[in-house]
């Protein structure tokens, strides 16, 4: 579809001569945008990397962490990208039932790791740790949140997908939809391997 | 200029919708807008000619303002004790003078030239994600206003243009000048990163068959160069930006000295994006010229792949030079020597290119028309420029010079001289292509000659006001202080003052040129390849077609134009004309396409746009505005994602000429 050509010959159509590198446009497009997004977190998590030591009142970084419960919520995220795989995976063999299915699961365990989040949030700032409070808690809780928003807009799509799949309004090649929105959702899911070790793991 | 008339134009709710309507109506919530003749189609138009006018037009609006506000300043520094502003109105004027020049100016203008030109110089109909690029043109233009609303809503930014914090915290900075600048810069970046995006997409998928990457034009290449400088910084100024606005609006405590935070923190971010940003400015003024100068000069570009081979030299190195301009703030030896010869290293390509024009012109048939002349302008200019910032990568000399004005005359030689310079050689250049018509060579002479008087005289004496040790941002001097004799401090800024409105003059002719050229002269209509050119995109008519070829040409040469009117005797290695241009054009479009499918015109693109505004205002003023403006992106999103890019029955079929073995082709891009 947006491989652009599509030759149609009375009223025949096939697909020709698809782009210049042989890549879709909206996958390409998906991948630079990632690209971009790398830098993004790269300046959020150097801010959170300068600033994590700095702690003029409230808590220390080493007093306040969970790491057991953060260590369940990210294999939660993580199994995600399984169902993801097993969504595109369906989407590709157009069994639209699995594809939701999937989809629905994804978005479900999506949803309880921003719950954790929201939870771990909650509890942190009862123990006296605000977004105000020390240099510390302003560049934790700017990159965890703001992964957190992007996980959050990953489960907005998720669930237009499976909606716009049961109505069969997705324009366009419906496996490659659904592989995009994968491509977006494996990478928060790396972004949380590298925040999780340097923020939680690695003591400051 | 329209594909297909369609009977209506009215909105309908999709509820509304009658049974059996066809599918592209009943997807979407509106009724998608028909083409029409009217203002409405450039509000809905997703045409990348179209959105490459109107980039242009508001760009060279903001260029005017951004230009009284200079004049503001110069007229403040004319005489000693100056009344014009006070030093709070200072700050704001030199602050919006640079943040409009920069970002609503020479970025838009270049958006502007890369929109119009790389579908034409790569053989394409449209661009990638035409939706997405009517989205950027509307967030730039709204960010802007959003950014300049802040005249008259408690007044502008005044902490500079690179804003360092915590200079820019509430305590220094309480109006709301900062906060329109931290969330105007922010939607105008979304235009840069979406037409980034855009762009390199356009330009690695839909390139015409047989162009390969060495055929494309210098131009499309250091456009390619830039959108990727783009793609990159710009996620880093919006983390700075987002860490600002948590400050200031939010209380947080990023740039809160007494809570420990590092002053070097917001410099480190802004020069990470603000020196791959001097390139983004630089680079498609240096592809203007480099089409330019081969065109004047009767010449190929000499040595073309080691133009577009440095260009991306320079888009690498880029990344290691912006330490630089921190030299002064105590980053320790190592750190400055590195970067210190990072940036005598980046000199290296940029002179290669210098070589490259003047080789290019070497020998060669030399016209000095307007553009040309425009295009040289830049070579000596940016040169002058050039050498003056090898002295800043030199740290002792630069601890010296920082924050003075021989900063301000080196960086306005390159972005004036180098950047402003290369975009009137364009539209000099490709004013016959967009409009018809070419602009009056005699006024457009006065228009030059002014504006290069005008600019050595304005930034010229800045060198030697530096030297002496005036600071810049300095919003007044006394008769005290001036110094006497030659290099006195008065008199250099009274030159300057007198040449900035002689500069001021200069562009005003550019105005009255336009004026001229298609209001009171109305000359004859351009031929279509006026200045006899090389490229693809003189290969069709002045101005170009909805869907910009009738065939799209197979490539088999760079400068495929030139190959295709030209040929070279073997024996005598001489060139010698085959083809005249029409001839070319005849030939190639002797069997148009037919059932051209072009992408579809959409409300979603401003729409989603003008929530942008709404957001910043609320975080402003009013957290429930706040609240509407995220539910507006939420519900425009889903609009636009519901719309199919083409609606099916839009075809565009040549006026009967054309016999039944054409090829049929569609061209349905996403976005």
């Amino acid at each position: 579809m947006a491989e652009s050509a599509i030759v149609r010959d009375h009223g025949v159509s096939h697909v020709a001569h698809a782009s210049s590198t042989g890549l879709s446009n909206n996958k390409m497009g998906m991948w630079m945008f990632l690209g971009s997004e790398c830098l993004l977190f790269g300046g959020l998590i150097s801010t959170y990397m300068l600033y994590r030591g700095r702690v003029s009142s409230g808590p220390q970084p080493n007093n306040i962490f969970d790491i057991p419960f953060t260590s369940v919520s990210s294999f939660v995220l993580l199994m995600s990208s399984l169902t993801m795989v097993l969504a595109v995976s369906s989407a590709q063999r157009k069994d639209d039932r699995n594809t939701n299915l999937w989809l629905t699961i994804t978005a479900l365990l999506g949803a309880s790791f921003v719950g954790g989040q929201v939870y771990e949030f909650t509890s942190f700032y009862r123990e006296g740790l605000g977004f105000t409070t020390s240099l510390f808690g302003s560049s934790f809780y700017a990159l965890t949140g703001f992964h957190g928003v992007h996980v959050s807009v990953g489960i907005i799509m998720l669930m237009a997908l499976v909606g716009m799949n049961r109505n069969n309004r997705i324009p366009g090649d419906k496996a490659e939809v659904v592989e995009l929105i994968g491509l977006y959702w494996h990478f928060v899911d790396i972004i949380w391997i590298i925040i999780f070790t340097l923020v939680y793991l690695i003591p400051s | 200029m329209t594909i297909i008339e369609r009977p209506s134009t009215e909105v309908a709710i999709a509820g509304a919708v009658p049974v059996g309507v066809k599918p592209s109506e009943a997807l979407g919530v509106f009724k998608r807008p028909a083409a029409s003749s009217s203002w409405r189609d450039w509000v809905v138009t997703v045409d990348h000619k179209k959105l490459g006018i109107m980039y242009g037009v508001a760009a060279f609006v903001f260029f005017l303002i951004g230009g009284v506000e200079a004049l503001f300043i110069r007229l403040q520094l004319i005489a000693p004790d100056g009344k014009v502003l006070n030093a709070d109105q200072y700050n704001q004027m030199f602050t919006m003078h640079a943040t409009t020049m920069v970002f609503l100016f020479v970025m838009p203008m270049a958006a502007a030239f890369a929109n119009y030109f790389i579908p034409l110089q790569i053989g394409a109909r449209d661009v990638a994600f035409p939706r997405i690029n009517a989205f950027g043109f509307w967030c730039f233009l709204f960010g802007g206003l959003f950014l300049n609303s802040s005249w008259f809503l408690g007044g502008g930014a005044d902490g500079g243009w690179f804003m360092y914090a915590p200079n820019s915290s509430t305590l220094f900075s309480p109006s709301h000048g900062v906060d329109f600048w931290t969330m105007g810069l922010q939607i105008t970046g979304i235009a840069s990163l979406t037409g980034a995006i855009n762009l390199i997409v356009t330009i690695l998928n839909m390139r015409a068959p047989g162009m390969k990457m060495m055929r494309m034009p210098i131009f499309t290449w250091m456009v390619l160069v830039t959108q990727f400088l783009l793609l990159f910084a710009i996620p880093v100024i919006t983390v700075a930006l987002f860490l600002l606005t948590f400050q200031r609006s939010f209380d947080a405590t990023f740039f809160d000295v007494a809570s420990g935070a590092d002053p070097l923190l917001w410099q480190h971010l802004f020069w990470i994006f603000g020196h791959p940003e001097v390139y983004i400015l630089i680079l498609p003024s240096f592809g203007i010229v480099s089409e330019v100068i081969p065109v004047f000069s009767k010449k190929p570009l000499f040595g073309y792949p080691i133009v577009a081979m440095s260009g991306a030299a320079i888009g690498f190195v880029g990344w290691g030079v912006w330490a630089h301009h921190m030299f002064a703030s105590g980053l320790g030896p190592v750190s400055v020597t590195v970067f210190s010869m990072s940036t005598m290293a980046i000199a290296v390509p940029t002179g290669v290119k210098i070589v490259n024009w003047v080789m290019t012109m070497w020998g060669g048939k030399l016209t000095f028309a307007v553009p040309m002349m425009f295009a040289i302008a830049l070579v000596v200019q940016f040169t002058i420029g050039g050498l003056s910032g090898v002295t800043h990568a030199v740290a002792p000399s630069d601890t010296q010079q920082t924050d003075t004005y021989y900063i301000v005359a080196h960086f306005h030689y390159v972005l004036f001289g180098g950047a402003v310079f290369g975009l009137f050689a364009g539209f000099y250049y490709w004013w016959p292509k967009i409009f018809g018509r070419k602009l009056s060579e005699s006024i457009g002479k006065w228009n030059f000659w002014l504006m290069v008087v005008g600019m050595n005289m304005t930034f010229g004496p800045m060198h030697i006001l530096g030297l002496q040790g005036q600071p810049r941002r300095m919003f007044v001097w006394t008769k005290a202080r001036a110094g006497e004799g030659f290099f006195n401090f008065g008199f250099w800024n009274r030159v300057s003052s007198i040449g900035s409105f002689i500069l001021g003059i200069g562009i005003l002719f550019f105005i009255i040129n336009i004026f001229y050229t298609h209001k009171i002269k109305k000359g004859a209509l351009a031929s279509n390849d006026p200045w006899d050119a090389r490229t693809l995109e003189w290969m069709t008519d002045c101005p170009p077609k909805e869907h910009n070829f009738d065939v799209i040409p197979q490539i088999s040469h760079l400068d495929e134009f030139f190959h295709r009117k030209y040929e070279q005797n073997s024996a005598t290695h001489s060139v010698s004309q085959v083809h005249s241009a029409e001839e070319v054009m005849a030939e190639l479009n002797a069997h148009p396409d037919e059932h051209i499918h072009m992408p579809s015109r959409s409300y979603w693109p401003i729409l989603l746009a003008l929530a942008l505004p709404v957001i910043g205002y609320g975080v402003i003023f009013n957290r429930m505005l706040l609240a509407v403006g995220v539910a507006m992106v939420l519900l425009t999103m889903f609009g636009w994602a519901m719309e199919p890019a083409t609606s099916p029955d839009e075809d565009f079929d040549p006026p009967a000429s054309g016999n039944g073995d054409g090829h049929t082709k569609e061209l349905v891009p996403h976005g």
